[in-house]
């Protein structure tokens, strides 16, 4: 595997700091849901900064997308959240990553945990599951800062339906008008209580930065999660 | 060299002869595990080796501190691209370690609490080149960083310094460790750039 020139063919305002690049990468075979690709920035005197993106496509998708969460002093996102247009190239490398997937043979319950921009692949799972005809039943807690940050708003509810999922939003700062559900930071208490009726044989998938990644799966294992069931993917940052 | 990105500068300018193709440094220390962060107290860690034929060598975490220690300056590389210069850690030298080892094998397989494995051949341990740390930057190893005790292999990219480590393993053939049979490559040499397993 190489580095590819990817075309970008579409670009979506996500929230208002991310966007959802879709990317075209000549001779893409696939990936599986929960996989990344690297995306490479090359200066004119030939300095080069890579960066993992995770696919919020299906896995099947022949345009790949990524959603990329703008950190204010970072070097790479600023780039792909404010100076990328459509017919622009990138470079990328992938798909990536061997574990933090699931596959449409998995038949046993899907737990997913987000965080802010960590939906991404956990969108990329539920789009496959979708389209595989997979019947395990899936839940997702999505945390997020407040209504305008919440990614792929308008299909959330859509994709909810088609996947016959329970999706729980998590509002940590600002809720809608007339919201009843939780609003503040996820606690172990919070996942504690969500995941309490899961089957045993649930697999769980934890995605976002590293905090709330470590946060989160320190809740399931102190409730009793077997911690080989738990995958976690960590975005960096505090 | 790949296409020129239109707009992007980039932060860093000077060519830093420290840092590996591909890598940029950091000064936090990311954290990269495949689950959770397993909380093992020392009174329940023990370090293990067993050769080709079965034969065990075992410490306590008692006996291990009685080991003589090694301070290791150096610098860090992950396979997620950031690295860590001039980190400082102390722990055993593997050679300590090996020293009452009787084996002719090639090839090991680094074993951690929770299941995690990763295969390094064994003259990457030796001469030097690999201790099993317990402290970092002076205090004693963080569980999200590895503790109570990490492989550290400085010269291959970090994971594999195995987190949690509590054995090794040795084998006459090269068999792939869990990260390994998950897309990372075999031996994953930093300044070869060789991170993922299509890498030739
Ligand atoms: C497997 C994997 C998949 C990823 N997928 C995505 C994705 O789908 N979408 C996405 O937006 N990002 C994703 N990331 C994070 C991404 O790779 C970059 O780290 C991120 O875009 C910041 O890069 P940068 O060059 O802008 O910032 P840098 O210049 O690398 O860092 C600038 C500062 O921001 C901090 N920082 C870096 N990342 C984070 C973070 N996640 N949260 C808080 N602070 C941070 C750093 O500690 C540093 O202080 C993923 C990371 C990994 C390892």
């Amino acid at each position: 595997m190489n580095w590819a020139v990817a075309d970008v063919v579409g670009i979506r305002e996500e929230t208002p700091t991310a966007r959802t690049l879709m990317l075209r990468v000549p001779d893409w075979k696939g990936a599986l849901a929960g996989q990344h690709i690297d995306i490479r920035l090359t200066a004119p005197d030939g300095y080069q900064a890579a960066r993992s993106y995770s696919l919020s496509s299906a896995a099947g998708d022949p345009v790949v997308a990524v959603s990329v969460e703008l950190m204010p002093d970072g070097e790479v996102s600023p780039y792909l959240v404010r100076g990328v247009s459509v017919g622009d190239q990138l470079e990328v490398i992938g798909p990536l990553g061997g574990w933090f997937v699931w596959r449409p043979e998995q038949t046993e319950p899907i737990r997913m945990i987000g965080g802010g921009s960590g939906v991404a692949p956990l969108v990329s799972i539920l789009r496959t599951h979708i389209a595989s005809g997979n019947t395990a039943s899936v839940k997702l807690l999505y945390s997020v800062r407040s209504p305008e940050f919440v990614y792929f708003r308008d299909e959330l509810a859509e994709l909810t339906d088609a996947a016959r999922a329970e999706v729980t939003l998590q509002y940590t700062r600002h809720a809608p008008q007339g919201w009843t559900g939780a609003l503040g930071r996820i606690d172990a208490a919070r996942i504690t209580a969500w995941a309490a009726d899961d089957a045993s044989d649930t697999s769980t998938y934890i995605c976002g930065p590293t905090r709330f990644v470590e946060l989160a799966s320190d809740a399931l294992v102190a409730t009793g999660v077997d911690p080989m069931t738990i995958r976690t993917e960590r975005f960096g940052g505090a | 060299m790949g296409i020129i990105t239109p707009g992007f500068f980039g932060k860093k300018r000077e060519e830093d002869p420290k840092l590996p193709p591909g890598q940029y440094e950091t000064k936090d220390f990311p954290v990269l595990s495949a689950g959770p962060t397993p909380n093992i107290h020392q009174g329940e860690w023990s370090f293990t080796i067993t050769n080709e034929s079965g034969e065990k060598t075992s410490w306590t975490w008692d006996e291990f501190m009685k080991l003589p220690v090694e301070t290791v300056d150096t610098d860090i590389h992950c396979v997620t691209r950031w690295s860590k210069f001039d980190t400082t850690w102390r722990g055993v030298s593997l050679d300590t370690l090996f020293e009452n080892v009787e084996t002719s094998a090639g090839y090991t397989m680094a074993h951690s609490f929770g299941g995690y494995t990763t295969n390094v051949p064994l003259e990457d341990l030796l001469d030097g080149k690999a201790w099993v740390a317990f402290e970092f930057g002076g205090e004693p190893l963080d569980p999200e960083h590895g503790g109570p005790a990490r492989l550290l292999v400085p010269h291959l990219y970090f994971w594999k310094s195995a987190k949690w480590v509590n054995g090794i393993t040795l084998h006459d053939t090269e068999e792939l460790g869990f990260w390994e049979v998950n897309g990372y490559h075999a031996y994953g040499d930093p300044w070869k750039e060789e991170r993922y397993y299509y890498d030739s």
